[in-house]
């Protein structure tokens, strides 16, 4: 019988790894198409220590899945989702409840802010993981409002200019596409919500 | 060796030898360098662990000043210098310069002795403010 942690482990790894060719097609468009392939990398890495992980207590696996993204995805996000994940296993006790999840996201947001030195509203995977945390952070917030903002909130990231990253080279050129790193976030945050829920 | 050291962090693995060559050719071997690029399986890119063993390898206790090329190999740089030791980090550097003209006067100036600071200064004289 399979744990929660395990089952998460591998619906988030699953999702990530199947979403390359698309990540990989979003960032050819306003950058340097390999964040499909990196992110690819980092999650079946992760996939490997799969067993290793799920038996530890959630903050420790969660610091050693950060620092596997870290050393193994090979662009900047390897260490804007390793600070993501390494700093949720910082803040987060292993039993958390919902209070704990909204301060340790919060936290964990701030973090990806300063290793990107960036910021709301610059076309980047911050564009979902702002509304999702305001969506987790409402009184009786569901499963499947978090990923209805987290789907929106990607969606909004194609009108945007970029202002960081690879895209922000294009200037104008990057309005009308979504942003790969927004991307990704969706299908990770919608990947775990399906996994806690029960609906993977 | 007192001079400060010279790594050199590009996408491309062949970028940063080019760079490399070029740093050789103006100080010799007065000055400890390293290079290293490329992912973790050798595409386009740049990774923590690379950058974790070009450190070591130009390890010079007047500190290592890194010149990166774009996004990703600045992160990832700063990313490595987090994980060294407590007393190595405050010895390591990221230059806001351009990788190839930021290397050569980075080691430049490192081969007359000066110190990290007088480095990493020269190196972003030619940066725009």
């Amino acid at each position: 019988m399979p744990t929660q942690l395990d089952k998460l482990i591998n619906t988030v790894c699953a999702r990530i790894i199947a979403a390359e060719p698309e990540l990989t097609q979003l960032d050819s468009e306003i950058g340097d198409a390999d964040h499909g392939v990196n992110m690819k990398r980092g999650f079946e890495a992760i996939l490997v220590d799969s067993s290793s992980l799920a038996a530890q207590p959630l903050p420790d696996a969660l610091k050693a899945a950060g620092m596997t993204l870290v050393m193994k995805v090979g662009g900047a996000s390897g260490p804007l989702y390793g600070t993501l994940f390494m700093t949720l296993g910082k803040e987060l006790p292993p039993e958390p409840s919902h209070d704990d999840v909204v301060r340790a996201f919060a936290a964990a947001i701030d973090a990806v802010k300063a290793r990107g030195k960036s910021d709301f509203g610059a076309k980047t995977m911050l564009d979902v993981l702002g509304p999702v945390l305001a969506a987790i952070s409402r009184p009786g917030a569901t499963f499947d409002a978090v990923r209805a903002a987290a789907a929106a909130s990607a969606e909004e990231t194609i009108p945007m200019l970029a202002t960081k990253g690879r895209a922000s080279f294009l200037g104008e050129r990057s309005i009308g596409h979504m942003d790969p790193g927004a991307r990704s976030s969706q299908i990770l945050i919608t990947a775990v919500c399906d996994a806690l829920e029960g609906t993977s | 060796m007192s001079n400060v050291g010279i790594v050199i962090v590009s996408h491309s693995a062949d970028v940063a030898k080019g760079a490399a060559d070029m740093v050789r050719e103006m100080v010799g071997n007065e000055v400890p360098l390293a290079w290293c690029g490329g992912d973790p399986d050798g595409g386009l890119g740049t990774s923590v662990e690379k950058i974790t063993a070009a450190i070591d390898a130009a390890w010079s206790e007047a500190g290592v000043a890194l010149l990166v090329d774009l996004g990703g190999a600045e992160t990832n740089s700063e990313m490595a210098i987090e994980f060294l030791s407590e007393e190595r980090k405050g010895k390591v550097v990221v230059c806001n310069a351009p990788i190839i003209e930021g290397a050569v006067m980075a080691a430049t100036e490192a081969s007359g002795g000066s110190s990290l600071d007088e480095v990493r200064s020269v190196a972003e004289e030619l940066s725009p403010r």
